[in-house]
């Protein structure tokens, strides 16, 4: 028998509840019960980052929590910062720079560098690199990738400078 | 592959969880950050009857200064560690080694406590504790013991904690005003466990003239290399009382070259690892004959 438990959290803004079996991992839970596919898994084992999603505000694997510890968190996903617009200049920016090839490894790459993008100072490319340094990308070669990262990041900076009073 | 089946409590008080430890012995695991135990679980590389869940037990993590030591809670993340002022201050080290410690998501739930607990050979933190001296305090139903970090790693993967056991403190002595330390890892890509690494502390003792400083102290630890975090006893006490200089570092490696005792795995050969290791001790010695002074 599957032992099974309650859980409640907020997805993507709204308060969700359902029944889940305990040895479910939350990328599973996402894709197969809640049809949330935009989180990729890869490896189901931490290497790859395809089902980064944020858990109360920072980034993690979905594959290695499991969905009955998301109970009373606040969880995000791709769907959530594409739709919310959080993401909108870095995703046109990795259209514009072929950033996303196959994109299996694109939600999860945006997932990480969301975290990047938020900041108010410059970020070296070296430091991109690192932070990115969790997520494969078979195709890119990751350059197009730190390209996009560091464009999006650098042009919201010039944004606030020109409008201090903006964001 | 998905986990096998398993009953899961998320246990609300340290007495809780080890009553359950006490019930199920070795049929049950403790899930701290989960970024080491849910890849075993995924893969079916462990197959525990009953997981109890750590993560809502207060008290458990966090990082604290005493007059002489700072105590860390088993259950704070990397990222606390990495971004704690404490550390930075009085923990230099650790400091240095924690951005090599996995990638920013795992960071972001892996603990200090399931590292240590998991004794990978090639992990930073077992290293770096072996190198401070650290203390960890292991509770049980029966009551609390304190073992030295360099008692507590046995082999690949295991330590002296007994399956009724949960670790939930690690102590460790405040960095002296005049110690010296280095950490450094050879690996394929950022933030994945070492190939080889090397973490030291030094103190020195002052001549008049910097040729005359001396290392009053020196500790060594190679990891990556034997089943557990290594400390080159034999190649510090080698060094110790002489000043750093081209002759010592030559004389040095070749201690080393004798004393560690690689074995291969995927990362590497083990001749390539005890090469690796010659050049991680250079560069370390270089770096502290640079603080001292005793080569430009
Ligand atoms: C892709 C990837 C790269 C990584 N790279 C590195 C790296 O470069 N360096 C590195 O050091 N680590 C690395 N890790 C591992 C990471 O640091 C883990 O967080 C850590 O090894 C385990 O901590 P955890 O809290 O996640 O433990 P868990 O996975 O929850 O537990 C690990 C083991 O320890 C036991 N345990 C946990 N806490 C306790 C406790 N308080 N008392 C007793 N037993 C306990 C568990 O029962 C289990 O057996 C990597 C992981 C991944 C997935
Ligand atoms: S599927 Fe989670 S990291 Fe690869
Ligand atoms: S675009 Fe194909 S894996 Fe990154």
């Amino acid at each position: 028998m599957q032992n099974t438990r309650e859980i409640a959290f907020t997805l993507n803004g709204e308060e969700v509840s359902h029944r889940v079996p305990v040895r479910q991992h939350l990328a599973d839970f996402l894709r197969h019960e809640l049809g949330l596919t935009g989180t990729h898994i890869g490896c189901e084992q931490g290497v790859c980052g395809a089902c980064t999603i944020r858990v109360n505000g920072r980034s993690a694997r979905s594959c290695l929590m499991l969905a009955v510890q998301a109970d009373g968190c606040v969880v995000e996903t791709i769907e959530g910062i594409s739709q919310s617009g959080e993401i909108a200049d870095l995703q046109h920016e990795f259209i514009q720079r072929n950033a996303a090839q196959c994109a299996f490894c694109t939600p999860g790459m945006l997932m990480t560098a969301a975290d990047l993008i938020g900041g108010k100072e410059p970020v070296s490319r070296d430091a991109i690199r690192d932070h990115i340094s969790g997520n494969y990308c078979r195709c890119t070669g990751y350059h197009a990738i730190v390209d996009a990262i560091e464009s999006t990041l650098n042009k919201r900076l010039a944004s606030d400078k020109s409008n201090p009073h903006h964001g | 592959m998905k986990a096998p089946l398993f009953d899961y409590v998320n246990a609300t008080s340290l007495d809780q969880a080890l009553g359950l430890l006490d019930q199920y012995g070795e049929e049950a695991r403790i899930i701290a950050g989960g970024q080491s135990l849910m890849a075993t679980l995924n893969m079916r590389l462990s197959q525990p009857q009953v997981l109890i869940d750590i993560n809502s037990i207060q008290g458990l993590s966090g990082v604290r200064e005493t007059r002489k030591d700072i105590r860390i809670g088993a259950l704070t993340r990397h990222m606390e560690l990495l971004e704690s002022d404490i550390v930075k201050e009085h923990l230099p080290l650790i400091a240095s080694a924690m951005p090599h410690v996995a990638h920013v998501a795992i960071r972001n739930r892996g603990t200090i406590g399931g590292s240590l607990s998991m004794a990978d050979p090639a992990a930073e933190l077992p290293a770096c504790c072996v190198a401070l001296d650290a203390t960890f305090e292991l509770s049980s139903r029966s009551g609390q013991r304190v073992v030295k970090a360099r008692d507590f790693f046995s082999g690949l993967y295991t330590t002296e904690r007994q399956d009724n056991e949960i670790l939930t403190q690690i102590t460790i002595p405040k960095c002296a005003p005049q110690q010296l330390h280095y950490f450094e890892e050879i690996n394929r890509r950022q933030g994945d466990f070492a190939i080889v690494g090397l973490a030291c502390t030094a103190a020195v003792k002052k001549g008049l003239m910097s040729s005359k400083r001396s290392l009053k102290a020196l500790d060594v630890v190679i990891f990556g290399c034997e089943d557990k975090p290594t400390r080159l006893a034999q190649t510090c006490l080698h060094l110790i009382g002489t000043s750093i200089d081209k002759n010592t570092i030559t004389a040095a490696k070749q201690k080393l070259e004798q004393e560690l005792n690689p074995t291969a795995n995927l990362e590497g050969r083990a001749d390539t690892k005890l090469h690796l290791a010659t050049v991680l001790l250079e560069r370390a010695l270089l770096s502290l004959a640079r603080d001292i002074g005793t080569i430009d």
